[in-house]
């Protein structure tokens, strides 16, 4: 029952809103390029399937590319903190200004050098950008969490760096990795859209761009179908993630412990 | 006659100006099983470490008749890894050793076994309850079959019935094993009740105030809890621990 009530409460809901809005453009005759009803949406995304779901998987692939290089990326470093607080207190600062610094200000920086030819490329590295430092931070922080009893435990046994970092260091990490993995997902493909935004031309053929190209067109009705479907790829992401955290922590971690009462 | 284990002025203060112990002069015999007594923060846990080699003392020596002993130590907390089950725990001196995966399991078996904890090798630490991760930790602590044990409060944390249980499942171990346990406590009873010696220790920084061979039976039990004999020895290192805080003050 409680699982039912759990996806049937949201979902009643969203279909309430929805089939509330439909009877309010219809009543209030609210013109399709002010606000286009649902069914218009619907159709809209009907009529533009090809191109749409070939932006949706040229923005797709952007994320996961940009995703899995920040993964990478991102726990290569921290690892390379971990062993050394020299090079960590060399590079961490970088990273901060990386991070901090608006990507939407470093995207035309990033396009002019790696030039409009190779936009594909351009929009990786911004997606990078955006969501590599959740993984660096959070990992490092999880790398460095190890239970110190534990450290001892593996000295007093002539455990080596490695050892310890394999065996210690990084499933210690794993829960910190994976929540980062939450984020980064989710910003990797806010990244992708808004260096799609920036690169503002044909040249790029993602999602974002079919917004920009409609909203040019004052085609409102399949500006919300490509809206939708970011939102769904969102979603999907996350909730991709989110079984993956529960295959490898459900077992073990406090987070994903079932509560019995 | 050599000891098994001598400190010779061994003295730690630490980085941040705090004298925590010493000097210490020590020396222990083979399969003693030697209890440290003392208040909070008198640097029993320090010497301990010293003696694992975990902590680098600032003077003196520790010396081991005959190299160093296989060593294992128990912390207060269980300290196991949370995502690892009781065998993998128990696992972890052989495998960090490298043993061969099905050797290495067959010991850490037997020695959870040995603990009373057959049958649970596939159980994660959040199943178990305190009693029973600390027999982890203590299964753990005799896979890697260690000759020296040094164990910091390790059942401080634990009701009274259990603490009693593994007492008497500590000193089984000792006499199979030939152990020599060197067992940091502030519980007069406990250290009463488990040694051949007890060790009382000034509060910071720590250095020995009085040191007592009792005369306990091999074979202790619930019975001897509460003999004549077991009360006079736990009057004597009590008596030894309040001379040793009024001292101080």
């Amino acid at each position: 029952m409680n699982v039912f009530l759990r996806y049937a409460v949201p979902v009643a809901l969203g279909i309430a809103v929805l089939a509330l809005w439909e009877f309010l453009v219809r009543h209030f005759d609210v013109p399709v390029f002010v606000l286009p009803a649902p069914s218009a949406i619907w159709t809209a995304l009907v009529e533009n399937f090809g191109s749409l779901m070939t932006s949706l998987w040229t923005t797709l692939s952007v994320t996961i590319e940009a995703f899995v290089l920040a993964v990478l990326g991102g726990l290569a470093l921290a690892i390379l903190f971990s062993q050394s607080r020299a090079v960590e207190n060399a590079l961490y600062p970088y990273a901060v200004i990386l991070q901090v610094t608006p990507v939407v200000a470093i995207a035309p920086l990033i396009l002019i050098w790696v030039g409009y030819d190779r936009i594909d490329l351009v929009l990786v590295i911004v997606a990078f950008i955006v969501a590599f430092f959740p993984i660096l931070s959070n990992t490092t922080l999880g790398l460095k969490s190890a239970d110190h009893n534990l450290v001892d435990l593996f000295r007093l046994y002539g455990a080596s760096r490695w050892q310890i970092l394999w065996k210690l260091q990084l499933p210690t990490a794993q829960p910190h990795l994976l929540g980062a993995m939450k984020i980064s997902g989710g910003l990797a493909l806010i990244g992708a859209v808004v260096a799609e935004f920036v690169a503002g031309s044909g040249a790029a053929t993602g999602l974002a761009w079919r917004i920009v190209e409609a909203g040019h067109n004052l085609e409102i009705a399949k500006m919300f179908a490509a809206l939708a479907l970011l939102a769904g790829l969102g979603i999907a992401i996350f909730s991709a993630l989110s079984v993956l955290e529960w295959a490898l922590l459900h077992h073990w971690h406090e987070s994903a412990v079932r509560k019995t009462t | 006659m050599t000891s098994f284990l001598s400190l010779t002025g061994i003295a730690k203060t630490f980085d941040t100006g705090v004298k925590a112990l010493g000097p210490v002069d020590l020396n222990v015999q083979s399969h003693e099983f030697l209890s440290l007594v003392g208040p909070s923060g008198c640097g029993k846990s320090t010497a301990l470490r010293v003696i694992a080699g975990l902590l680098e003392p600032t003077e003196g020596t520790v010396s081991f008749a005959s190299g160093k002993p296989e060593t294992a130590f128990v912390f207060q907390e269980a300290t196991m890894m949370p995502w690892a089950n009781a065998l993998d725990n128990a696992r972890l001196p052989l495998d960090l050793k490298g043993l061969a995966r099905g050797e290495a399991n067959a010991r850490a078996g037997r020695a959870l076994e040995r603990v009373g904890l057959g049958g649970f090798e596939k159980s994660f630490p959040r199943e178990l309850s305190g009693g029973m991760k600390m027999r982890v930790s203590i299964a753990r602590a005799i896979a890697a079959e260690p000759k020296l044990l040094l164990m910091d409060e390790p059942f401080a944390a634990l009701d009274e019935l259990t603490r009693q249980s593994l007492n008497d499942d500590l000193l089984k171990l000792w006499r199979e094993d030939k152990l020599t346990v060197i067992f940091v406590t502030h519980s007069v009873y406990e250290s009463t009740y488990l040694s051949s010696r007890v060790v009382v220790m000034t509060p910071r920084p720590g250095c020995i105030a009085a040191d007592i061979a009792l005369t306990a039976p091999e074979n202790r039990d619930a019975h001897y809890r509460l003999s004549a004999e077991f009360t006079a020895q736990a009057a004597k290192v009590s008596a030894a621990l309040r001379d040793a805080m009024q001292a101080a003050t």
